[in-house]
């Protein structure tokens, strides 16, 4: 279990506009959060399933004490579930809750000017749309922004009150 | 606003309270002059401390209720009158305070010189009472030195009082204060020789704190500044002081804040140590043992402690109830007493203040409904006053009150007609229904039996909100009335909502926590054991003890079962059983396993997993795993099927169900499914059928070339359902008997198989005579028998004897409906009074007749119709000003006031519902009626 101590620079700097993202591989397609919105990163054990629940949510587990809520964003992608390999997981925070996205591996932290990201492509998967939030393209590859507000606002099935 | 406002508010709030509960005695025993000195020196501190802040509103009111009272205390006589108006002056202090808290120490604008007035009147009048009389104004001698020196702080406040409002209404005079001053100084004495005897009266608990806050919140203010009725006790001999002192050392006040998150700190506490004790269990030989069983210890008793300090005697909750039905009893004219045993019963404050407003309105719903008018209890042979009746008392980890009243119980008449009135359920339902379950239904929301809505109650929106709120607090509430005798409701609620005792079972390999509140037993089934699972074909049941407990797997209710075949969860040969109960409702969980009972924190679920109802949290065991706690609740709700089934329906069922009727819109029906002439399952609407009836074979007479039986004391003719069949030869032999005006018919069968609730789809047409065709019920194809051909076989003229009205002959009416049942099961209806009918199977077609300019002098339309509904074409029909006139009459399975509204707002003269074929005839009659009258 290893945290990211390096929270500190993760606010958006609106000097540069440059903005530092964790990056994730799910499904093989490298993904990025905003590193301010990740808590900690954690190997999922244990983790009690809920039934009736979304398929999506795998469960709940123990994290130092806290309940968290792990996404199994494979799932939420559509993807295929990953063979025999350990699973990782970005804690975050949404709405004073904890979340738990459960990914494949993570990455380094990229720090990347904003004014480079581009909007979707216009024939990306509908269901990938709706949580990426723009895509920046890095050399040899395609990261695409996470967008944490979409992907868990959108699994609530009663609108919540803003906050 | 400051900390001494605030504090006179808490203050303040807690004497009114008092004074409330005291006035009551009072009313009762006007001659008990310890209760008017308690009152009186209450009220005193009020006024006396609202004219030190500046409240000179507070002070008026105050102050004018105590000369009143003042008069009482000289030997007026005590009137109810009188008591309301103080009772009412109480009520605008509490008011004043309520808003001078919420305006931050503002003291509101407002005009009291009216009630003031009324106070003064009152007063004048107890004077003239006691004219004569001569007031007994004998201040005890010992008192007057100390009456001296009240004075002498008084001169300091006087004065600067005179000069703010010289003028004021009823002001004090200098010698009347002097005279307070010196009877308040003979209570006091009272007081403090009082509390020697008893040490826990109410007049030392209320007084002895106030001065020990008071002079430590103001430690700057000067001495004489205090209210003289507070600055007395404590510039008095040092004996009495110590007294006082002692009692306000042994209790401060602490914020709730404080204690609810030295609680959460304690339930935190708990969980550690669970945790540490689950890593010891494993390792036999830990050193860590026993400093461990130490803190073990220490946090057991820890926890105790801590709950201890947030348990509050539940007499808190009660304290407003007094007062309440008092003025209950009043309004309704009907005396009333209130019992109230075990108010020392102890409970949590936050359960405490959740119950509080259920508490509130049931005994409300007592006094008003519970309770009858005095002459009907005389006439019961009952005394005059009705008893209303609170209990409290411990249960094994949890209190139960009791609301109990000794009026009439609950009218299971009344109820079952609002059931149906209601469209609950309907009235084949209500009629297999036990009382108890018929009562059960004033908790439903919206049901309410007073047959007038009262200012007490009757809104309706009463009972399902106590349930609601005990609910929320994992109670549960039940409810037993007997006619006549009184009813009582029983509410069983946890000591505590942090900390819950849960059982640890097993279900599909995970793990759930069932709080122990909901279970009652549990059953070990095994083989050749003496409980056995039994199969009513296939929904699985436990005999326990004379009583039938449906069973479900866990895992099925949760939809975590993985086997192939659902009814395997179930193994018949091994198995725990939790019986559970909730509400009035048991029955029996089946779990793979069950290992133990824990103490458990409970967290409230993800915002993303609050909609499972089927779980009330979660929480972190002593092993670090995450557990979902069950909610009873949902489970009994998915348990349930309909109101009545004692054998719950398999949920899954359920909920497709569910989804089927989302879907399609349609409402499901009430089929009765029975054999006749073949093995194939027959339905025909259990509406239609007016009775089952089972006869002797021997009561079956041939007569004419047909048999009959006697019925009611007329021949009912006996039709099968194929010719040439015949009853049975030894036995009896049920029937399905309709009637209608007066006429029976009865359908022999061979069997009566079952009531289901389903769609009736009609996939598959008939041509054969006395079906309508077939549908799937209870997926198997089943014939639906049409009444239509039967009826007249009974009685040739079955629909012709009617009165032909001439004039009804001549109206033509067009009947709209998709479904072709209907339109073969009314259709002869209305030709049989004599309509001339043209049937549409839908509403296209129905346009299209109307464009063809053919002449309706009616149309009879469904409402639930694809494409086009009902309410639809009714609209359109109103805006052709051809039709605006023609009436409409509406017909449906679906009859709710909502849906009668929208059927009236859409332009339908009448809202008839489907299977009300005299309704219908009538509403078509009504119309004609009303043309006819017009045109004659």
């Amino acid at each position: 279990m290893s945290m990211l101590e390096n929270k500190v620079a993760g606010d958006k700097n609106a000097g540069n506009d440059m903005i530092q993202y964790v990056t994730v591989v799910i499904g093989g397609q490298l993904f990025g959060l905003p590193i301010s919105q990740v808590h900690d990163v954690f190997v999922p054990e244990s983790v009690t399933r809920v039934p009736m629940s979304a398929p999506e949510v795998q469960g709940v587990l123990n994290l130092r004490g806290r309940i968290v809520t792990a996404i199994n964003m494979r799932r939420r992608l559509h993807l295929p579930p990953l063979q025999d390999e350990q699973m990782m997981a970005v804690g975050i925070e949404y709405k004073h809750e904890s979340y738990g996205l459960v990914i494949d591996t993570v990455g380094e932290v990229l720090t990347l000017p904003s004014s480079s990201a581009e909007p979707n492509p216009s024939n990306l998967d509908r269901r990938w749309a709706e949580i990426a939030g723009g895509v920046h393209r890095l050399d040899g590859q395609l990261m695409v922004i996470l967008d944490v507000d979409r992907l868990l606002g959108a699994m609530f099935t009663e609108p919540m009150a803003a906050a | 606003m400051d900390d001494l406002l605030r504090e006179f508010i808490t203050e303040t709030n807690e004497s009114l309270d008092v004074v409330d509960v005291e006035l009551v005695k009072f009313e009762q025993e006007p001659n008990n002059a310890t209760i008017l000195d308690n009152i009186f020196r209450l009220v005193h501190t009020i006024k006396g401390t609202c004219g030190f802040l500046g409240l000179p509103r507070l002070e008026g009111i105050a102050h004018a209720a105590e000369t009143l009272m003042g008069k009482f205390r000289d030997g007026a006589p005590v009137t109810q009158d009188a008591v309301s108006l103080i009772l009412v002056s109480i009520d605008q202090i509490k008011d004043i305070l309520g808003e001078l808290e919420a305006a931050e120490g503002e003291e509101p604008q407002g005009d009291d010189s009216e009630l003031i007035g009324k106070l003064e009147e009152m007063s004048a009048a107890a004077d003239a009472a006691m004219a004569g009389g001569g007031a007994a104004d004998e201040p005890a001698a010992d008192a007057e030195p100390e009456a001296e020196a009240a004075t002498d702080s008084d001169d300091f406040t006087l004065p600067e009082q005179t000069i703010e409002r010289p003028l004021r209404p009823g002001e004090v005079s200098l010698d009347e204060l002097e005279r307070a001053f010196r009877e308040t100084e003979i209570e006091v004495e009272v007081a403090e020789s009082a509390e020697d005897e008893a040490p826990d009266e109410q007049p030392e608990e209320i007084e002895a704190p106030a001065p020990a806050p008071a002079a430590a919140k103001t430690p700057e203010k000067p001495a004489e500044a205090q209210p003289a009725a507070k600055a007395k006790p404590s510039g008095e001999g040092g004996e009495k002081k110590a007294s006082g002192g002692g009692v306000s050392n042994q209790s401060i006040r602490v914020a709730v804040d404080t204690l609810e998150h030295l609680m959460t700190m304690v339930s935190e506490l708990v969980l550690t140590r669970n945790q540490l004790l689950e890593i010891v269990r494993r390792h036999e030989d830990s050193e860590f043992k026993v400093p461990l069983q130490r803190l073990s210890n220490v946090t057991a008793e820890l926890q105790e402690g801590v709950m201890a300090t947030r348990m509050q005697p539940i007499g808190n909750a009660w304290q407003k109830l007094p007062r309440i039905v008092r003025d209950l009893s009043q309004d309704l004219e009907k005396p009333i007493e209130l019992e109230m045993i075990g108010a020392d019963t102890e409970l949590d404050r936050q359960v405490l203040e959740m119950i509080k407003d259920p508490l509130t309105h049931m005994v409300r719903n007592s006094a008003d409904h519970g309770l009858e008018r005095p002459e009907e209890r005389r006439a019961a042979g009952k005394p005059e006053k009705g008893i209303i009746t609170l209990a409290a008392y411990h249960e094994g980890g949890h209190i139960i009150i009791e609301v109990r009243d000794d009026g009439k119980g609950i009218d299971v008449e009344r109820v079952k007609a609002k059931i149906i009135e209601r469209g609950l359920a309907t009235e084949a339902e209500v009629e297999k229904m036990t009382d108890a379950q018929v009562q059960k239904f004033i908790f439903h929301a919206g049901f309410s039996t007073a047959a007038a809505v009262t200012s007490v109650s009757g809104r309706g929106v009463g009972m399902d909100v106590v349930r609601n709120n005990i609910e929320l607090i994992g109670g549960t509430v039940d409810l037993r009335s007997v006619t006549g005798k009184g009813s009582s409701f029983i509410i069983k609620i946890p000591l505590t909502l942090a900390i819950v005792s849960t059982l640890i079972v097993e279900a599909g390999g995970d793990r759930f926590a069932i709080p122990q509140l909901s279970v009652v037993e549990l059953v070990r089934v095994q083989k050749n054991s003496e409980h056995r699972i039994e199969r009513i074909k296939d929904t699985p049941v436990l005999r326990l003890r004379n009583k039938l407990l449906p069973l479900v797997h866990l895992s099925q209710l949760l939809g975590i079962y993985e086997g192939e075949n659902a009814e395997e969860a179930i193994d018949a040969d091994n198995g725990f059983i939790v019986v559970m109960q909730v509400g009035s409702q048991t029955f029996g969980v089946v779990v793979d396993g069950v290992f133990h009972t824990e103490e458990i924190v409970v967290k409230p679920m993800s915002t993303m997993l609050r909609n499972l109802d089927m779980f009330s949290g979660n929480t972190i065991l002593g092993d670090g795993s995450v557990i979902m706690i069950i909610d009873p609740n949902g489970i009994a709700g998915a348990m349930a099927s309909h109101a009545s089934s004692a054998v719950a329906e398999n949920s899954e069922d359920e909920q497709e169900d569910l989804q089927q009727k989302a879907m399609t819109g349609q409402n499901a029906i009430s089929l009765l499914l029975f054999r006749a002439g073949a093995p194939e399952p027959k339905a025909v609407p259990l509406s239609l059928v007016t009775r089952l009836e089972e006869f002797d074979i021997s009561k079956i007479e041939r007569s004419n070339g047909r048999d009959l039986v006697q019925y009611r004391g007329a021949l009912m003719p006996l039709v099968y359902v194929n010719d040439g069949d015949s009853h049975k030869t030894e036995g009896t032999q049920p029937m399905l008997v309709f009637s209608d005006a007066g006429r029976s018919m009865g359908l022999v069968v061979d069997e009566i198989v079952d009531i289901v609730e389903d769609r009736m789809n009609i996939e598959v047409g008939s041509e054969r005579p006395g079906v309508l065709g077939s549908a799937i019920v209870k997926e198997r194809a089943t014939e639906i028998i049409d009444l239509g051909f039967y009826l007249p076989q009974a009685f040739e003229d079955w629909f012709m004897r009617k009165e032909m009205d001439i004039e009804a002959l001549t109206k033509k009416v067009l009947f709209v409906d998709d479904s072709s049942f209907f339109r073969n099961m009314l259709t002869p209806v209305l030709k049989a009074a004599g309509y001339d009918v043209t049937t549409c199977v839908g509403v296209s077609q129905a346009f299209e007749l109307l464009e063809n300019g053919d002449k309706f002098h009616a149309i009879v339309s469904d409402i639930e119709m694809p494409e086009i509904n009902g309410f639809e074409f009714c609209e359109a029909i109103r805006r052709d000003p051809r039709f605006r006139q023609m009436p409409i009459l509406a017909l449906s399975s679906l009859v709710t006031p909502a849906s009668i509204e929208r059927g009236r707002q859409a332009g339908f003269d009448d809202y008839v519902a489907k299977f009300d074929r005299p309704g219908l005839i009538a509403a078509l009659k009504d119309i004609f009626a009303g043309d006819l009258g017009a045109a004659a």
